[in-house]
C-alpha cells in the first residue's frame, strides 16, 4: 500500500500522531468510514506501535554512564582562563583517556570556550532566564531541604548545602542541575511572594573570585558570596535590596 | 542538558546500534553542549541537544558502510557486564523490535525513533533532523511500511 494509493494515507498517519486538530480529525473521519486504504493504514499504524513499543528498546543512560559522562564533564572543565595555554592544557589533561572525538571537541572549545568566560553574569542570568521556561526550573519539587539536598547526591561531585527560608519569606520550591563557569552546578529555588530567586552553588576555586559581589544585567539582579567553601549566586527579578536580604539571611539561616 | 540524557542516549543508541559506539557519541555530543550551551538561547533544550547528538554521530558513521552490523541486536545480549541493559530479561517480542528498528535505513530510523521512542512532534523531528514536516511524514510513513512488512516477513519465515 503507498500514499499514491489514496492522497489521505498520510493524515491518518498524522492522526495517529496526534498532529491533527479536532475539525481536521472530524472530516478525516468521515473520509475514513468509505475508504478501504485509509482503514487497513489505520490498523496498519496501530500493528507497527503494537511491535515498537516494547519495553527496553527504548535505551535510557544506565546509571554507569550517568556517571561517566558526569566524570567527563567535570574533567573537561575549563581551567582557569588567563594564560591561554594553560587552560588549553587543561582541556588535553581532561580529555585523556576519552579518545578520538575529544580532540574535535577540544578542537572547537579553543573558539568558542574564551568569550563565554567573560560574562559570568550573563551566564547566570541567562541561565535564570531559561530555567523560568516553563517546566524547566525543579528537577525535584520540594519545599523540604531535606528532600532537596539528598536529590543531589550522585548528581554532582560535591554536597550543596540546601537551607530552607520560609521563616524569612523565601520558601524553598525545589532544585536542579545545571551548568555555569563549565562545570555541573546546583541551582536551588527560592519564591518571594511572585517572584522567583535562582541560587546557584558550586565549590569555590576558578574564576569568580574576581567578579563584583552584586551586579544588575538585563533588570535581573544578581548577588554573590563565599561560604563554606562554596561560591553562591543568587539571581532574581526582586529589587537589588531584597536579593541582598536574601543572601543576608541565608548566610545567617542554619 | 542532564535531564535529558536519556533521550540523547536512546538517540545515539539507534543511531549508532551498538552500545560503545553509542557512549563515544553521547560524551562527545555532551561535551559539545558543555561548549555551546552558554550560547544557547532557544526554548527546547531537548531538542537542541538531540540535534547535537545527530550531527555528532553521523560525523561517526560517515566513514562505514550503512548495513547494520553483525552485532547490532545482539552484541548487547552476550557482552557487557557494565551494561545493565544486558542484565535484563530478553523477551522475543524487545529482540524483534530491536531487528526491525535496527533495519531500517539511518533517515528511516532516526524518524521512527524519535517519534515512537521519544515521542516527538512532527516539528520537533523536523528540527532536529533538518528536515520539512513533508519529509518527516513520508519517512515516517516509509519506515512503518518497512516495519510492518518485515514483521511479515518474519512470521512467514
Amino acid at each position: 500500500m503507498n500514499p499514491a494509493d489514496c492522497d489521505k494515507i498520510l493524515l491518518v498517519q498524522a492522526e495517529f500522531d496526534g498532529e491533527l486538530d479536532a475539525a481536521e480529525a472530524a472530516a478525516l473521519a468521515l473520509h475514513r468510514e468509505t475508504c478501504p486504504i485509509c482503514q487497513a493504514a489505520a490498523s496498519e499504524l496501530a500493528q507497527t506501535r503494537e511491535l515498537l513499543r516494547v519495553p527496553g528498546v527504548y535505551r535510557p543512560a544506565s546509571d554507569d554512564l550517568r556517571a561517566r559522562v558526569l566524570a567527563n564533564l567535570g574533567a573537561a572543565r575549563p581551567a582557569p582562563p588567563r594564560p591561554a595555554r594553560n587552560w588549553f592544557a587543561g582541556w588535553r589533561q581532561g580529555s585523556a583517556g576519552f579518545g578520538l572525538g575529544a580532540a574535535c571537541a577540544a578542537a572547537l572549545a579553543v573558539l568558542i570556550v574564551a568569550p563565554r568566560q567573560q560574562g559570568l553574569t550573563d551566564q547566570l542570568v541567562a541561565s535564570h532566564i531559561r530555567a523560568l521556561q516553563p517546566g524547566h526550573l525543579e528537577d525535584v519539587v520540594s519545599t523540604d531541604q531535606h528532600t532537596v539536598k539528598p536529590w543531589f547526591d550522585g548528581r554532582l561531585d560535591f554536597a550543596p548545602p540546601v537551607k530552607d527560608l520560609a521563616a524569612e519569606g523565601f520558601p524553598l520550591k525545589g532544585g536542579r542541575l545545571d551548568y555555569l563557569d563549565g562545570r555541573p552546578v546546583a541551582a536551588l529555588v527560592y519564591q518571594r511572594d511572585k517572584h522567583l530567586i535562582d541560587l546557584y552553588v558550586w565549590p569555590e576555586g576558578g574564576t569568580q573570585a574576581a567578579f563584583p559581589s552584586t551586579a544588575a544585567e538585563s533588570g535581573y539582579n544578581v548577588v554573590h558570596w563565599s561560604a563554606d567553601g562554596m561560591t553562591l549566586w543568587a539571581v532574581s527579578d526582586v529589587e537589588a535590596g531584597q536579593l541582598a536580604g536574601f543572601a543576608r539571611d541565608w548566610r545567617k539561616a542554619k | 542538558m542532564l535531564p535529558h540524557l536519556d533521550a540523547a542516549h536512546n538517540l545515539a543508541r539507534w543511531l549508532m546500534r551498538d552500545s560503545a559506539a553509542a557512549e563515544d557519541v553521547l560524551q562527545e555530543a555532551m561535551l559539545r553542549a558543555l561548549t555551546y550551551f552558554a550560547t544557547f538561547r532557544g526554548t527546547n533544550p531537548r531538542g537542541w541537544l538531540l540535534q547535537i547528538v545527530r550531527n555528532t554521530a553521523y560525523t561517526s558513521l560517515k566513514p562505514q558502510p550503512e548495513s547494520v552490523p553483525a552485532d547490532a541486536v545482539e552484541d548487547e545480549l552476550v557482552s557487557g557486564e557494565d551494561d545493565p541493559e544486558a542484565a535484563l530479561i530478553h523477551t522475543e517480542g524487545r529482540r524483534r523490535a530491536d531487528r526491525l528498528i535496527a533495519a531500517l535505513p539511518v533517515e528511516l530510523r532516526e524518524t521512527l525513533v524519535l517519534r515512537e521512542l521519544e515521542e516527538l512532534s512532527y516539528k520537533e523531528i523536523a528540527e532536529i533532523t533538518r528536515a520539512p514536516i513533508g519529509t518527516v511524514m513520508s519517512r515516517l510513513w516509509r519506515a512503518r511500511r518497512m516495519i510492518v512488512d518485515a514483521a511479515a516477513r518474519e512470521a512467514a519465515a
